[in-house]
């Protein structure tokens, strides 16, 4: 709270059993970042301003469009256009002037995540895509961050507590525990693509907003190890209880260095413009069924390969036997350091542009030596 | 034997129901394997599966008036 303010807005709350001074303190002083000012951004951002979250950062790249109306309730026609996050920031400032924004025009990346996130107590996911959701999800994990989960899709929607400290300094179960990988990226249709009633984020949102001001002042029970299911259209809420996996998935960054390098976009199979494929990449895809791997090399090259099936097209005969290629499936090519297998890829992309191809970045040597490594050994079981 | 299923999002798309009950079903196995034949569709769907509210991975015995309820990602906001 800045200088001279009093608590006297808070006087509702203040007077609530369990809550008091004490309570207003610490959300006084908590630093809460909201990822996405949408339809989950918005309710959650005015009750949290509205409550006295000390410090609030709002982290949102886009600009609002009409259509956005319909549930982002911070934003009017006069706004369209506007960044969202500058725009939520002066709204919210009128209502209570009293606290900190700070505003984060970017889009979350594994570049700049940890830096920011670093810089707050909880953070609050109002994403609106599976690899934006996997990478904050890692980013909380690595950073000991709890994170307020919340989701929608048409009349359904989610809500949960993920990363909280437990009384046995453990971690409570986090999105890994839920789905541990992300679903196939046509599985899956989005809010542009399935619609949302507009209440919906509305009713996920203020509750992630519940959430995170359970979680600064201690009072209640957290959403944590639990996801909430509701229908608005049957009135059906349904809690799932989540049990941490004792099975650690292999394919969570486990450093920030590896963080920093993990794509998502691509973990997510959303991207085609992702050539390279780092070897640990690589073993993800492998575990799909879809796949045909294909080595350049010349005849008789070393080093051997006996980790993998694959089927041998040298650079020489490449383009000759480019046509026998099954290229329904995604294919990846691989040589003793990756760069003729990038020769390749380009000689396959020039007659294909549209087929899923990857080269493994490194070559096989690189792969070997991943294998060395506990991540990807323990992957290969 | 009466087992109760809940159905979220995709899934109760698919099946055209949120809720519906079933019998004679010995395990979420087995429940899970004609699930996926009456409705081919769900096998592209990662959904959890829970039994009596607690998400389970392995195969499970179901009882009279058990409660399955089967829940998918989605990720919109």
């Amino acid at each position: 709270m800045k200088p001279n303010q009093s608590y006297q807005r808070y006087e509702r709350q203040l007077m609530l059993n369990d809550f008091g001074v004490t309570a207003q303190e610490k959300l006084n002083e908590s630093r809460v970042l909201m990822i996405g000012a949408g339809g989950l951004g918005c309710p959650a951002l005015q009750y949290l301003s509205a409550a006295g979250v000390g410090t609030i950062g709002i982290l949102d790249f886009d600009l609002v469009e009409l259509t956005n109306l319909q549930r982002q309730t911070l934003f009017n026609v006069d706004d369209i256009g506007k960044y969202k996050a500058q725009t939520a920031a002066e709204k919210l400032m009128k209502l209570n002037p009293d606290i900190e924004f700070i505003v984060h025009q970017t889009k979350i990346e594994s570049a700049n995540a940890i830096e920011i996130i670093s810089e707050y107590d909880i953070v609050i996911d109002g994403t609106d895509n599976f690899a934006t959701r996997y990478l904050v999800n890692d980013a909380c994990v690595l950073l000991h961050k709890p994170l307020v989960y919340g989701s929608v899709l048409r009349y359904e929607g989610q809500a949960g507590v993920f990363n909280l400290r437990t009384s046995d300094e453990n971690y409570s179960a986090n999105y890994r525990d839920l789905f541990p990988e992300p679903p196939g990226p046509e599985t899956v249709p989005s809010c542009n693509e399935a619609g949302v009633l507009g209440v919906l984020p509305g009713i996920i949102g203020t509750m992630q907003a519940t959430e995170a001001i359970k979680i600064i002042t201690g009072i209640g029970t957290p959403l944590s190890n639990k996801i909430l299911s509701c229908n608005v259209l049957e009135n059906l809420f349904y809690e799932f209880e989540i049990t941490p996996s004792k099975q650690k998935n292999h394919f969570v960054p486990k450093t920030i260095e590896e963080f920093k390098q993990f794509n998502y976009e691509w973990f997510c199979g959303n991207t085609c413009q992702h050539l390279e494929i780092s070897p640990t990449e690589f073993e993800i895809l492998r575990k799909k069924n879809d796949i045909t791997v294909i080595d350049v090399r010349e005849c008789g090259e070393l080093p051997l390969v006996n980790e993998f099936p694959y089927i041998q097209l040298p650079l020489s005969e490449f383009e000759d036997g480019i046509t026998k290629l099954n290229l329904k499936e995604r294919v990846v090519l691989f040589c003793k350091s990756g760069q003729r297998s990038l020769t390749a890829l380009n000689l396959l992309l020039e007659r294909y542009p549209h087929c899923k191809a990857y080269n493994l970045e490194g070559g096989i040597i690189a792969y070997k030596k991943s294998l060395l490594t506990f991540s990807v050994s323990s992957a290969k079981t | 034997m009466k087992i109760n299923i809940l159905a979220f999002g995709q899934v109760a798309e698919v099946t055209g129901k949120n809720s519906w009950s079933i019998s004679d079903i010995k395990t979420t196995g087995d429940f899970n394997r004609l699930l996926l034949e009456d409705f081919p569709e769900l096998k592209s769907i990662n959904f959890l599966i829970a039994v009596n509210k607690k998400i389970i991975r392995e195969d499970v015995e179901l009882h009279h008036e058990d409660t399955v309820a089967l829940l998918p990602p989605f990720s919109g906001g």
